[in-house]
């Protein structure tokens, strides 16, 4: 006889909701969206979740598995289940659309607030900027840029931090690992803005580095160092350095 | 508060922090010192009275946990009471200001007995 997963999965919108449990056929290679999928596909086909690009390049699948938040196109049932029970939840700290998928507007809205768009430099006469003939990517700032650039917006981040939780106002890991990496591209020119925009208690400085963003971001970014460095940058610009 | 006065009320409580990590230790240790040949008021009066390197240290001892405890307990309300905004600010503010104010007095008090 096939082995089985046992498979509690929430059902409801932003009112509310109850666990609906299904049984799923256990593979030997499967990962967790496999199994969402055979539950939408074969069981039920008003669950509502979302996916894209199954490869772990869109961030569209995260999702809270067995109380941790995971990018479920590439996180293997085998390494996650336990006692042959699979427990599947929408994202926290994002308003539940339906089922298993969250609105991520306002973690959107918050890289905007953070000023997460890159802003070329201009050049008085019209030119291209210096700094953008030759990037070395071997250099300091450079590198320091590219250790956040790889974020696929899955939210991940945001679902795992407290201080999301505690102050709606925080811009959370993502948009201010978002804004250290323009900060460090010598190319961007809005450099000054956006340290102001991430300052203050929604800003870097609510932050309390517990690191659970680093832990669970499924691209090994650190947005817990990024913020640290957003610290430390708006610390020595009150005495005009640039460290 | 504007987001550049939120900066520096965290700028301040990591300085008041590296003042207290330095005189939490002086406090100490005078303590461990004073009291091995036993302990009386008239000794402790008889180190700090009419000293004014007491007084300048423990002045700013009380100003720095003041100052500390005040942020410290202001973030803390903030995330988990949800007390934010200008009047919680000022109210903090004075809380800091007051138990920096009694500590100071005291100071004071010891240098002028």
């Amino acid at each position: 006889m096939q082995e089985t997963l046992k498979v509690s999965v929430w059902r409801g919108d932003g009112e509310g909701g109850a666990f609906q449990d299904f049984r799923v056929p256990a593979q030997a290679n499967q990962t967790v969206l496999d199994v969402v999928t055979h539950i939408q596909r074969e069981l039920d086909p008003t669950l509502a979740y979302r996916f894209a690009c199954r490869v772990g390049m869109c961030g569209s699948c995260a999702m809270v598995v067995n109380g941790r938040a995971r990018w479920t196109c590439r996180t293997h049932v085998r390494k996650v289940v336990q006692d042959g029970r699979l427990e599947l939840r929408p994202l926290a700290n994002l308003p539940v659309i339906r089922d298993l998928a969250t609105d991520m507007a306002p973690f959107f809205d918050k890289w905007a607030r953070a000023k997460g768009t890159f802003q070329p430099k201009d050049s008085a006469d019209g030119a291209v900027p210096e700094e953008f003939h030759v990037v070395p990517p071997s250099s300091a700032k450079r590198q320091a840029a590219d250790a956040g650039i790889e974020c696929i917006g899955c939210g991940v981040c945001y679902a795992s931090c407290d201080i999301v939780a505690w102050n709606g106002a925080y811009l959370g890991p993502a948009a201010l690992n978002r804004a250290w990496t323009l900060v460090n591209d010598v190319r961007d020119g809005a450099r000054r803005d956006r340290l102001d925009a991430v300052a203050g208690d929604a800003g870097c400085h609510a932050c309390h580095s517990t690191q659970s963003c680093t832990e669970r971001c499924p691209k090994g970014i650190d947005p817990s160092g990024a913020i640290a460095g957003l610290k430390r940058t708006l610390f020595w610009g009150m005495f005009g350095l640039d460290r | 508060m504007s987001a550049r006065g939120q900066q520096h009320l965290w700028v301040a409580q990591r300085v008041t922090a590296m003042i207290l990590g330095v005189a939490v230790v002086v406090h100490l240790v005078t303590i461990l010192v004073a009291v091995r040949g036993g302990l009386s008021a008239a000794e402790i009066i008889g180190r700090v009275s009419g000293n004014e390197a007491w007084l300048m240290f423990y002045a700013v001892f009380a100003l720095a946990a003041g100052l500390h405890g005040a942020i410290g307990l202001r973030g803390i309300a903030a995330e988990w009471l949800g007390w934010r905004g200008r009047r919680f600010d000022l109210a903090w503010l004075a809380i800091g200001l007051l138990t920096a104010a009694f500590g100071i007095r005291a100071a004071a008090g010891l240098y002028a007995a």
